[in-house]
């Protein structure tokens, strides 16, 4: 599999706070790859990063072979890497609809295809039947679902999804993750997670980052991450080894 | 694109929206002087609120300084006409240019320098009182003393030259204020006019959505610029006289903004509802102090902020929005 996100080297430093240390990665095409570490680990960061949001200190982001590093978020999302907020930011005044659309007007800004584009994200998400609700209106796991659903329009190549199963009950979760194992395997988007619900993690990811305080403690396939005794310390708690 | 506008047009909107033209294109023939010289403000206020609802409404940015447009077209198309004997429709696409550029210049400034919210309001509004001291020192339009078009070139309703009746100025104003709905209703539609909702409601989402942030606030600027400037042209060939004073002052700015505000922000329906009722209102007002033999200076000022006051209260979103729930008409659907 040839790589389609490659994060070399990067940092991000925020006065006197080093938020992300000399962090590299990378994502395979077709992969679905998770990003955990503790509160402050930086995680968002690096999203941030990738995403056009900051331009980092050091450090090159190139995706599908191009360098994108230090391009506005909108010209990344050209490039066809869609993300989602930690904290859901739908239009609230719009209508579901109007939400997907506006993602899937990024193709070049045919309505018609956009429409597609929206109805067919809002079925996958089952938010079909409320698409003429005013956003605002929704509840968290709706609005959940809408900013990946509106993400999704943009038709990308790369998800940056961060923390979409936070605050899910377990039954909402594992539809989540359902509808995500389809999205790789059947549209073959590469999906990066970041994600504190470490079953959705298990259940997803064929490797896992772990950040702590802005550098890497450790990369690997699920299971050898979790026996890691730098994770087990840091990040998922002594009782996890049980 | 109006074909689909119209399918997208509820029925019953449909219906009111046929019987209200068909009145108001025969009312010239039933209403007097006084009634027509009121409708053509309604319309002009209609049309120019339109065009401020296009920045405010769809692109969320506020301009408290929209007589610049107003009256750099009116300054412009008239200039040319008095000094150089250049007819209106000629010197529209002038007027027109001279509000896109001022227009690009304030939006250059406030987006690529990041100036939001009420700053950006505070940016318009020192345009245009810039404009408005500047056009009081500039001999060639007249300066403070005002510049006058002659009233009549002899022939009288030479509509080349913007030289008519009141009821020629009565259905330009409403082609005005009709040709600015459907084009806003079509812009509404648009790929353009979904980027701009989404720039309203979170410019950090929209952009994270592929929406070029800068590039559709300016372009929100450009138009709104442009459709205000004529409403400009107009304005100067209808009154025939303009004062710096009058028409860039902060108080027309105002005026301008009252009736979308008041009809309801961001919808199709609100500029002309505003207008319907602001206009006609403060039309009434002037009547009745007079009656009342209240002179003192102020006075009708002073009703009129008390029913614009009631009027906010009971219908705090626009009273578009709150008569739309009343005749049943529903939401638009995907």
């Amino acid at each position: 599999m040839s790589t389609l996100l490659a994060v070399a080297g990067v940092s991000k430093r925020f006065r006197g706070l080093l938020a992300v240390d000399d962090v590299s990665l990378s994502v395979a095409d077709g992969e679905i790859f998770a990003v955990i570490g503790p509160n402050g680990a930086g995680k968002t960061t690096l999203f941030n990063i990738i995403a056009g949001v900051y331009r980092p200190d050091g450090g090159r982001v190139v995706f599908a072979g191009q360098d994108i590093t230090g391009l506005s978020p909108d010209a990344v999302c050209a490039a066809g890497v869609a993300r989602t907020f930690q904290i859901v930011r739908p239009f609230p005044g719009l209508s579901v609809f109007e939400n997907a659309l506006i993602g899937g007007l990024s193709h070049g800004g045919a309505i018609a295809q956009a429409r597609e584009a929206a109805g067919d994200t809002l079925r996958l998400l089952e938010l079909w039947d409320r698409r003429n609700q005013k956003a605002g209106s929704l509840t968290l796991p709706d609005r959940k679902r809408l900013e990946v659903a509106r993400a999704l329009a943009t038709g990308p190549r790369l998800l940056l999804l961060d923390e979409v199963m936070a605050g899910l009950r377990p039954t909402e979760t594992d539809r989540m993750v359902a509808v995500l194992r389809m999205l790789n395997r059947e549209r073959g988007v590469t999906l990066v997670l970041i994600e504190h619900v470490m079953r959705a993690v298990m259940a997803l990811a064929g490797r896992i980052h772990v950040l702590h305080h802005g550098a890497t403690i450790a990369e690997g396939t699920p299971e050898a991450v979790t026996r890691d005794p730098a994770v087990i310390s840091s990040y998922l708690g002594t009782e996890a080894l049980g | 694109m109006i074909a689909t506008l119209l399918k997208a047009t509820p029925p019953r909107a449909r219906v009111l929206l046929a019987l209200l033209l068909c009145v108001l294109l025969v009312a010239p023939a039933f209403a007097d002087r006084y009634v027509v010289s009121v409708l053509v403000l309604v319309f002009w206020f209609a049309y120019v609120g339109q065009a401020w609802n296009v920045m405010m409404g769809f692109a969320g940015l506020l301009s408290l300084g929209h007589a610049l447009y107003v009256g750099l077209g009116a300054y412009v198309s008239a200039a040319l006409f008095v000094r150089l004997g250049i007819g209106p429709w000629a010197g529209l696409p002038v007027a027109i240019l001279a509000s896109v550029a001022v227009g690009a210049a304030v939006g250059w400034l406030g987006f690529r320098f990041r100036i939001e919210g009420v700053y950006f309001a505070l940016l318009t509004i020192a345009f245009a009182e810039v404009a408005r001291i500047g056009f009081d020192h500039l001999a060639w339009t007249g300066g403070a003393a005002g510049l006058f078009l002659p009233v009549s070139t002899g022939g009288g309703g030479a509509w080349w030259n913007l030289r008519g009746g009141p009821v020629f100025f009565y259905y330009l104003a409403l082609a005005l204020a009709c040709i600015a709905f459907v084009l806003c209703a079509a812009l509404r539609h648009s790929p353009l006019g979904y980027r701009w909702l989404a720039v309203r409601e979170d410019p950090e989402a929209a952009r994270a959505l592929g929406v070029n942030v800068f590039r559709a606030r300016m372009a929100a600027v450009l138009v709104s610029a442009a459709l205000a400037s004529v409403g400009g042209v107009f304005y100067a060939f209808y009154y025939n006289n303009l004062f710096p004073s009058q028409t860039f002052d902060v108080a027309r700015s105002i005026e301008i903004i009252l009736a979308p505000i008041v009809g309801g922000l961001g919808t199709l329906f609100g500029p002309i509802l505003g207008a319907f009722i602001l206009t006609p209102l403060g039309e009434l007002l002037i009547a009745l102090t007079e009656k009342a033999g209240l002179n003192a200076p102020g006075t009708k000022a002073v009703f009129y902020g008390l029913c614009l006051i009631v009027i906010i209260t009971l219908a705090p979103n626009g009273v578009w929005p709150a008569l739309k729930k009343r005749l049943g008409i529903p939401q638009e659907e995907a």
